[in-house]
């Protein structure tokens, strides 16, 4: 009797670190998706940058300055934007990542800041259609952010819950790290990205 | 309001809410099918050798069977006659400025959801609504009204959908599609079986209990054992046959109204903008107007009631229980809630 008991127990539990450990691998997958998606987007922003700025440049060609900062910052988030690898994001890859899309972020607003002040540079079609892609592309990346953050904190809080927290070792799971703005300028210019939408 | 907490608060409630009235529902809909068959068996049990012994459960057995048929049915077409019904018009190549612009938020929503990208349907009406469907998250539609289009701004648009990809990640369609069955298989046998009654049909006088009280004929012959509660309990189910169209309907629409909460949290777990959703809530509310276009079946999926009844705000608990929305006022208060909450965090972090 005792004997049926403990082999119960064992049976029991042995089904509890099978779901514990399948939960865990499937929220790590789900991290790395959500990571994927981020890429995705950003690749999207990257791609739809020199549209964007052979469409201004006739009109601004004393705004040089901004354009420049637009390009370059550009091309070195192209330059971090780190091949596909297996697993979760290193830290060093989000924190990598998170600082040059935020430079990139913060000249894109400044950008959006002068186009506003040019009416009849805004008033043309192409524009007005490129600001809607934009603003588009950027929501985007924010809602993927949001998305991978989210789930990597529930991947994070699953695995250091008790009694998952047991079964983490053996997953091999370790805390993802969260997608922050580090970057000053990108705080700062929250205000200007609002201006950008265009709301009526 | 201490029941509207943080979005992710309420949405845990919600689901144990509707959790616990789909329980509630099904073990409802067993009884009146599998308790009638052990009532019968118990009645019978006694009975001399060559009288009628109940031993399978028809009962049960025949009631799933017509809500497994009305529910496979109306699965496989409802989503098509849904959009078809509206008259609505898919959008494959967005030309007009808005156009894109809502093939643009539909797309940001998908990403923030993690979903595919549904297709998009523009419904030519000019009351604000909106309504979701399709069997799963790889084959959902989500249509849109003109007046939506016209009405909303961005951020608003955005929230509306955001809701819409709510009820798509719920599986809300698949849920009320199979209560609907379950209510459609009741109704059709509890009327089928009075009127075959008349007729003496034996599947009907056993299914029938309900109806025209089966105790006038057979089982008062063949029982006698059954004893006091056994008596109570066929009274108690006779009851409830007799309610069960009404009370299966309530509690239906209760999970419909459950899972519109718990849809307005996912898009502000989507958008983190609960007070867009607020807003346009309000604009939808204030543009009155029956949506002509969608029908009442489509209603549970829809942002707003399409019937434009407003007992919601108005006629106060009774009204209330017949809605399949919870009372616009009552769902744009928990929104704010959730703003307000959301506003000191913010600062914080």
């Amino acid at each position: 009797m005792g004997l049926i008991v403990l082999l119960i127990i064992v049976v029991l539990l042995g089904f509890w670190f099978m779901s514990a450990y399948n939960g865990l691998i499937a929220l790590k997958n789900q991290v790395f998706n959500a990571w994927k998606q981020i890429d995705v987007q950003l690749k999207r922003r990257h791609d739809l940058i020199p549209n964007l700025v052979e469409t201004v440049k006739g009109a601004m060609n004393f705004e040089k300055e901004t354009l420049e900062a637009v390009i370059s910052a550009r091309n070195k988030a192209i330059s971090v934007q780190a091949p596909a690898a297996g697993g979760a994001p290193s830290a060093q890859q989000v924190q990598q990542t998170a600082a040059a899309e935020g430079q990139l972020s913060g000249a894109l607003g400044k950008l959006f800041a002068v186009v506003e002040a040019y009416p009849d540079l805004k008033a043309t079609g192409n524009v007005a259609q490129l600001q809607e892609e934009l603003t588009s592309t950027e929501n985007k990346i924010a809602f993927a952010r949001q998305l991978y953050n989210d789930t990597a904190t529930q991947y994070n809080t699953k695995q250091q819950q008790f009694p998952t927290s047991i079964v983490a070792g053996f997953a091999k799971a370790a805390p993802a790290e969260l997608w922050e703005i580090t970057d000053a300028t990108e705080r700062e210019n929250v205000k200007v990205d609002l201006s950008m939408n265009p709301k009526k | 309001m201490s029941e509207s907490g943080n979005l992710f608060a309420q949405q845990e409630a919600n689901r144990r809410r509707s959790r616990r009235l789909v329980i509630g529902f099904i073990l409802f809909f067993a009884w009146l099918g599998f308790g009638g068959d052990f009532i019968l068996y118990e009645y019978t049990k006694h009975a001399p050798p060559n009288a009628y012994h109940h031993g399978f459960p028809f009962i049960g057995i025949i009631l799933s069977i017509i809500a497994a048929g009305m529910a496979w049915w109306a699965w496989t077409t409802g989503p098509k006659r849904v959009l078809w019904s509206t008259g609505a018009r898919e959008l494959v190549d967005p030309q007009t400025p808005q156009e894109k612009q809502l093939t643009n938020v539909v797309e940001e929503m998908s990403v923030a959801s993690g979903l595919p990208k549904p297709k998009i349907w523009i419904i030519p009406d000019a009351d604000p609504n909106a309504l979701a469907t399709g069997h799963d998250e790889n084959s959902s539609s989500i249509a849109v009204t003109q007046g939506l289009l016209d009405l909303c701004s961005r951020d608003e648009l955005q929230a509306v959908i955001a809701h819409e990809m709510g009820h798509i990640k719920n599986l809300d369609v698949r849920l009320m599609t199979q209560l609907a069955a379950l209510v459609g298989a009741v109704t059709l046998i509890g009327e089928g079986v009075s009127r075959s009654m008349f007729y003496g049909n034996p599947l009907g006088g056993l299914g029938g209990g309900g109806r025209r009280s089966s105790s006038s004929g057979s089982s008062d012959e063949k029982g006698g054992g059954g004893g006091a509660i056994l008596v109570i309990l066929l009274v108690l189910w006779i009851v409830s046959w007799l309610l069960a169209p009404i009370i299966m309907r309530l509690m239906a629409l209760g999970v419909s109204r459950d899972r519109e909460y718990l849809a307005d949290a996912m898009s502000a777990q989507y958008t983190r903008n609960p007070i867009s959703l607020a807003t346009a809530l309000d604009k939808i509310e204030s543009a009155d107007a029956p949506t002509k276009t969608i029908k009442g079946g489509a209603a549970q999926m829809c942002i707003a009631d399409p019937t434009g009844r407003h007992v919601n705000s108005k006629e106060g608990k009774v009204a209330e229980l017949f809605g399949t929305h919870p009372p616009m006022a009552l769902r744009i208060a928990r929104l704010k809630a959730m703003g307000y909450q959301k506003a000191p965090g913010a600062i914080a972090g």
